[in-house]
């Protein structure tokens, strides 16, 4: 009976680690991340973030600020990272036309998704404000991975490289939360 | 009132090798006045101005950046003082061009034209050093010791626009003005 149930794939819950996504995000070059504060991100992501020295943490008002902060650390070469929440880049989305998809500038967006259930897609997921970002990015054309467990984060390197050396934007939609 | 493309000739004096950040109205004069390799366009999404002189001053920090905004685009933007001064950048002077218009969108007023006052909200958002200018004689005098200030220093420039410049749209749009800028950076 255990054995049936250690091998149920129904029952195994995939692991997503803050520390896994942050190893990642270093081995992309990753210097700056500016970011408005998510729930989903708080405690695995964010909160470690701040306490580790090798970052330098910008805390933005609003999430558009942090676009134009990423173009202005790009125009000197410094790769950054913008952690935020799907609220805030809905909020953020003017900026993202303009930066990101008209001037081709190398965005690159970590999504908490607020709210999604566990092991849903986001397209799936009952949430409106979730549910909309797939086809919100890919009207815009921006490229995004779902997260969800360590596994999933391991892309992140090889996609942070690719839009910098690319000099285009990439999103990746964190869908449950780290742990620490 | 002085006008504004005066003041920016008197800055220009003063602002020979440092990244200057210019949007809309204010970067058809500054680009007339001074057309330099490190003159940076931030245009696109409005009120984004100081956001993006921010990251070139942390990614820079050995060179000084002057912000040239516009109220209208700084009403747009208003929580970026705060963060600019949780930042404190010491490489950081933001200049906004008080004349109480959109100018860039027909010449209507900002909301509050008769009364905001941007140097009393840049010194709630907890920048220390705070100037106002709207005769040409004595900002001209004091120009050089804004300038020696340790930044973040804020100015707001009591000025209307002045003598009408070239306003090409086409330029400040242009991967060109992103892409020369950026290697002439890389360069210094």
């Amino acid at each position: 009976m255990t054995s049936q149930a250690a091998a149920d794939p129904v029952l195994i819950k995939p692991v997503l680690s803050g520390h896994a996504i942050i190893r990642s995000i270093k081995a992309a070059g990753i210097e700056h991340v500016l970011s408005v504060p998510d729930i989903t991100t708080s405690d695995g992501l964010l909160w470690p973030i701040a306490r580790d020295p090798s970052f330098r943490l910008v805390r933005v008002c609003k999430e558009d600020e942090a676009i134009g902060v990423a173009a202005g650390l790009w125009a000197c070469g410094k790769r950054s990272l913008i952690l935020i929440q799907n609220t805030g880049l809905l909020y953020s989305m003017n900026a993202i036309r303009a930066i990101a998809i008209e001037y081709r500038q190398p965005i690159c967006l970590l999504v908490g998704l607020l709210l999604k259930e566990d092991d849903v897609p986001p397209e799936n997921s009952r949430q409106f404000g979730v549910r909309i970002v797939p086809r919100i990015l890919q009207v815009l054309d921006i490229p995004y991975h779902v997260i969800e467990s360590d596994q999933d984060s391991s892309a992140l390197t090889s996609s942070i490289d690719a839009a910098y050396d690319e000099s285009r934007s990439v999103a990746f939609l964190i869908g449950r939360s780290p742990v620490p | 009132m002085m006008k504004r493309d005066e003041a920016f000739r008197i800055l220009a004096e003063h602002v020979r090798h440092d990244i200057v950040v210019s949007t809309y109205s204010s970067a058809f004069d500054w680009l007339e006045i001074r057309p330099h390799a490190l003159n940076y366009v931030a245009v696109g999404a409005m009120g984004l101005a100081s956001s993006h002189a921010l990251g070139l001053a942390i990614g820079r920090p050995d060179r000084r950046v002057v912000v040239l905004d516009g109220d209208g685009s700084l009403l747009m933007n208003l929580p970026t003082l705060v963060t600019i001064a949780e930042v404190a950048p010491s490489n950081l002077v933001y200049f906004v061009s008080v004349n109480r218009t959109y100018e860039a969108n027909g010449g209507h007023p900002i909301p509050g034209s008769s009364f905001v006052d941007f140097s009393a909200i840049a010194k709630g958002a907890g920048w220390l050093k705070v100037h106002s200018h709207s005769e040409l004689e004595a900002f001209r005098e004091e120009l050089p010791s804004i300038l020696s200030q340790q930044g973040p220093v804020f100015v707001s420039l009591h000025a209307e626009a002045g003598r009408a410049t070239p306003s090409n749209y086409a330029f400040i749009h242009s991967d060109k003005a992103r892409e020369q800028f950026r290697e002439h950076l890389a360069a210094v």
